[in-house]
């Protein structure tokens, strides 16, 4: 299927699809940081991507010279007109200033951490309900059984959307964040299905109004205004997508590790007092999220000639591993007490999920590992990896041990 | 001895009223705020230390 040339150098024909980029990008990043440190691509019609700490802030931070118009690097570029600018097509994660603060201050407090940490013990019977369908099998799947399951039930029910409907989420959420390299024409298929979904979950919350996010969504104004159908949706596709596949993605890499770890789950297990520094530790080292940016126009910048529509894959992982700022930078501590990482972005863009992201990494560690506390890699080489700018194994299949 | 935040850097990353719920604490909107002055002594400087230096936007000031 793939005819797209392999990647001989990184540094000036980068592709985040190509499987040695997928399969392991720690080393690329190490080098690209270490010769360029902002690396070309003539892919997707051109691109950029800062490996260093630095650069990354400095981008992520600059709404000035550059747009997130779209978030997710691909081979179509979404015209200026094409939207309801400075809108966009997700709100508030596709928005600019100064729409942006309107936009994200109307979904902040949703996500703040009163009404998320309501949400823990649902989480962790969510959790147990999983561990107790894994049930005493030797071999269980970290990914396909247990860390895909956990986000769409809670978004599910944040969104208020029917119980029975959470394969369809998680395709969706596929479709979007993983359909990066299909043509324009096959994108704007794939979208139709999930455009109509949310539409009828619009009208029937407008007739059935009830106490979930949608409803919030269609109640709230903007200085007296109602939101327009195209900005709660855009937010609600907004909820799907980026609390999906990023999630999963977090929990069973943190998973992996402790399954490739023992020191480092006999460690969890015995002093459950690390979990808050675990957790962020989990979140540095394997940061599932890369986001994108357009350059707004023709510029010098970070010493590159940077062209108006020039993509900027935003590595907050490849941030995160930069010795620059992180002693030690490839090494996973398990206890180290200081960790600025950036899994959530930078700026004014910050996951505004973060605690609902935070919430169900612990509980679904904590749950995991309670159940079983002891657990390896069943087949170190099964395990796939995803493509795209979420990373976080899919096929994770773990042998209990007893 | 005192701890602030500054408003306009913070983002609501939520590391500092997670590390140190006693001088941290949250708004509506998930922002950081400081307790009551933000006045620290010798044990609570030690934390607010540990909060600054897990804020990934820098957005927490100790004057001593």
């Amino acid at each position: 299927m793939d005819t797209k040339p392999p990647v001989t150098d990184f540094a000036t024909d980068w592709d985040h699809t190509d499987p040695q980029w997928v399969a392991d990008p720690y080393p690329i990043w190490d080098d690209l940081r270490s010769r360029c440190p902002v690396a070309h691509t003539n892919r997707y019609g051109g691109g950029w991507f800062p490996a260093t700490h630095e650069g990354v802030s400095t981008i992520a931070k600059d709404t000035e010279n550059f747009t997130s118009r779209t978030v997710i690097l691909g081979n179509g570029r979404p015209g200026e007109d094409a939207l309801p600018a400075p809108i966009g097509v997700a709100p508030p994660i596709t928005s600019d200033p100064p729409f942006h603060a309107i936009a994200r201050r109307l979904l902040l407090p949703a996500f703040a951490p009163g009404p998320i940490n309501a949400l823990e013990p649902q989480i962790r019977a969510l959790c147990q309900r999983l561990l107790d369908q894994l049930g005493d099998h030797e071999i269980v799947n970290g990914g396909a059984q247990y860390a895909q399951y956990i986000p769409p039930g809670v978004i599910k029910h944040m969104l208020g959307f029917p119980e029975d409907d959470e394969d369809l989420f998680r395709e969706f959420a596929h479709i979007i964040v993983e359909g990066v390299d299909h043509p324009e024409e096959q994108r704007i298929e794939e979208f139709a299905p999930i455009e109509e979904y949310f539409i009828k979950q619009i009208e029937d919350h407008r007739e059935n109004p009830r106490d979930d996010l949608t409803t919030y969504l269609l109640n709230v104004d903007i200085a007296g205004q109602k939101l327009a159908d195209e900005h709660i949706f855009g937010t609600m596709v907004l909820t799907l997508v980026a609390g999906i596949d990023t999630t999963w993605s977090a929990i069973g890499a943190s998973l992996w590790h402790l399954a490739s770890h023992p020191e480092d789950l006999k460690r969890l297990v015995n002093e459950p007092d690390l979990m808050p520094v675990a957790i962020e530790e989990f979140l540095r080292f394997y940061a599932p999220v890369t986001m994108a940016r357009l350059v707004k126009h023709d510029m010098e910048y970070l010493g590159c000639p940077m062209k108006q529509d020039d993509w900027i894959l935003l590595g907050f992982p490849a941030a995160n591993r930069d010795p620059a700022v992180f002693e030690d930078a490839d090494k996973f501590i398990i206890d180290r007490a200081e960790n600025r990482h950036v899994a959530f972005g930078l700026g004014i863009h910050r996951c505004a999920g973060s605690n609902l992201a935070r919430l169900e990494l612990r509980v679904a560690i904590e749950e995991f590992i309670k159940r079983y506390p002891r657990f390896e890699l069943a087949d170190p080489s099964a395990v796939t990896w995803a493509q795209g700018q979420i990373r976080g194994p899919r096929n994770l299949p773990l042998r209990i041990l007893t | 001895m005192r701890v602030s935040i500054d408003t306009e850097i913070c983002q609501g990353q939520g590391r500092c009223f997670s590390i140190a719920p006693s001088i941290f604490d949250f708004d509506e909107l998930g922002n950081g705020v400081v307790i009551g002055d933000g006045t620290l002594n010798e044990e609570t400087l030690s934390l607010a230390r540990l909060a600054q230096s897990n804020c990934p936007e820098h957005a927490i000031f100790i004057e001593e």
